[in-house]
């Protein structure tokens, strides 16, 4: 269920930026630990990054979101991009390849409680990553 | 936001300060000035200060071990110091271990340990 | 549908001070102690409670509707406040559902004879309560939930302490069972006394660690490549043969990572690292 939720654009690197401020703002305000805040930045961070530069521009939706008793923050990533014509080779540990996105997607799946992917070649693609308190 | 990362020569070595949130051009901007600064004074060694970063990422570890590799081809040492427990523990977690790259707790620390890696290259017999 | 919710509403406006000592005694035969709190603060409590009932009686429908915040808030502090005094969650539940019975006795006044009418108000004043009352046991679980983490974290805090042996050597006894959580939380500690204390050197010492597995050699591993990270070095010490034997046989690499049997043998190589020696004064 979705208590509160904001949207930001990615279009540039000023919004990379924009965007991991606004999710440290909410992990703050829902009181993650310090560790927590990282994480979760960081994971925005690399996922905001590969959708300006390879979704070519998109936009972060941050989400707070309650599951029962528990609280989270759910950051969804979307562009109308090019797409991923291979997600399972994009996800696997191919960080020293060229273009990087590996290593956003991967790294981002490991920072995060719960990560989940669509991308259809041609049509864009959705990360949405979750953390719970 | 911050547009120049302020770059202090101190004696043969160089201090760089990273404040709060750097964005993407930042860092690269950073790369260039810090190699030029090096050979244009000749510096030996420089110390990277991040104390004040909170959050690092790829990109930015990155750049960390780029600065760090150039610098070893102009004959100068990097030291990174200050990180963040949080920063380190999400490190560790992303598996980016910037190996190769030298790190201390603090300036004072990391000084001693440019100076420590500078004493070996005298005795190469290259003096400065 | 509003109009139906609005009824037991109004009944509660305009009756209150009845529904008052009927719910007062309602709960008294239900066996809810009140002398935790005295019986004007339950009043003044129960009375706000119908007064923000009839405020936000539109609302109703639907609790989470941001009409109904007021009552939500309500709810939310009255069950934070009831496990903060030990009530149990049918204790604090019964707050509610005890509200029924007073009602359902006002509809039998008003509608003698339209049994029709008489049984759809009662159910949508039972369906009313009921909710409020999942609610608040939502809430009331949520907040021993927060209490028990709280009172977790300060007993972790307790049984994690750091200790300096020397300038720049601190030491950490871990003591139990080293789970996700737990390793997260003596991470933390370790890594935060390591930048207070500008200590270059940390030894870990497992002498009370039962066993250890792979996922405690990973989570050990995690420790040490986040202290090597922030500039520091640490040293694993306490290693007992069956660990050593365990670590050979599941093919845990340590990964060049130091290692004593005693704890005493971590200090001298980590002094050693300083470039202290420790000597006998010569007499």
């Amino acid at each position: 269920m979705v208590i509160k939720s904001s949207t930001w654009e990615l279009r540039g690197e000023y919004d990379i930026v924009r965007a991991r401020k606004a999710v440290r703002q909410t992990a703050q305000e829902l009181r993650f630990g310090i560790v927590d805040q990282t994480k979760i930045i960081t994971a925005a961070s690399e996922l905001a990054r590969n959708t300006v530069i390879h979704g070519g521009g998109g936009r972060m939706e941050i989400e707070v979101v309650a599951e029962g008793i528990r609280n989270g923050l759910r950051l969804c990533f979307l562009d109308e991009g090019p797409g991923i014509a291979d997600l399972g080779l994009a996800m696997t540990e191919g960080w020293t390849s060229g273009t990087g996105l590996g290593l956003g997607l991967t790294g981002a799946k490991r920072l995060a409680n719960e990560f989940a992917i669509e991308s259809t070649f041609g049509h864009g693609t959705r990360v949405t990553i979750t953390r719970w308190k | 936001m911050t547009e120049r990362i302020p770059i202090l020569q101190i004696g043969e070595f160089l201090l760089v300060t990273i404040q709060g949130d750097m964005h993407d051009q930042l860092a690269l901007t950073l790369q260039d000035e810090l190699t030029s600064k090096i050979v244009k004074h000749g510096s030996r060694g420089s110390l990277l200060d991040i104390s004040a970063l909170d959050m690092v990422d790829s990109f930015i570890a990155r750049m960390i071990a780029n600065i760090s590799a150039m610098s070893r081809l102009l004959d100068a040492e990097t030291v990174v110091v200050g990180m963040q427990p949080a920063v380190a523990i999400t490190l560790v977690e992303l598996g980016l271990t910037l190996s190769g790259v030298h790190t201390a707790l603090n300036a004072e620390r990391g000084m001693a340990l440019l100076r420590s890696k500078l004493g070996g290259a005298a005795k190469d017999g290259y003096q400065k | 549908m509003s109009k139906k919710q609005n009824y037991a509403v109004q009944i509660l406006k305009n009756a209150k001070t009845e529904i008052l000592k009927d719910w007062f005694a309602e709960l008294g035969a239900r066996g809810v102690p009140d002398a935790r709190g005295s019986e004007i603060e339950w009043q003044n409590q129960a009375g706000e409670f119908l007064r923000i009932l009839g405020d936000s009686a539109d609302s109703l429908e639907d609790i989470q509707s941001s009409g109904a915040a007021p009552v939500r808030d309500f709810l939310e502090s009255l069950s934070r406040t009831r496990a903060t005094q030990g009530y149990s969650s049918e204790q604090t539940a019964m707050f509610i559902f005890s509200l029924k019975k007073p009602i359902f006795t006002r509809l039998r006044k008003e509608f003698p004879s339209d049994l029709h009418r008489l049984s759809e108000e009662t159910w949508a004043a039972s369906d009313l309560l009921d909710r409020l009352g999942m609610f608040t046991v939502m809430t009331f679980q949520k907040s021993r939930e927060e209490i028990i983490r709280r009172q977790e974290a300060e007993m972790l805090e307790l049984s994690t302490p750091v200790v300096k042996l020397w300038q720049g050597v601190i030491a950490l006894p871990l003591i139990g069972t080293l789970d996700s959580a737990r390793t997260q939380i003596v991470m933390e500690s370790l890594l935060q006394a390591i930048v207070e204390t500008g200590s270059e050197l940390a030894i870990i010492d497992i002498t009370g660690v039962p066993t250890v597995d792979t996922l405690v050699a990973q989570h050990l591993i995690k420790t040490v490549t986040a202290i090597r990270l922030m500039g520091a070095e640490c040293i694993i010490t306490g290693i007992r043969p069956q660990i050593a034997q365990t670590v050979v046989h599941l093919g845990i690499d340590l990964q060049g990572i130091a290692t004593k049997a005693t704890l005493a043998d971590g200090l001298l190589l980590a002094l050693n690292r300083l470039g202290l020696a420790v000597s006998k004064p010569t007499s």
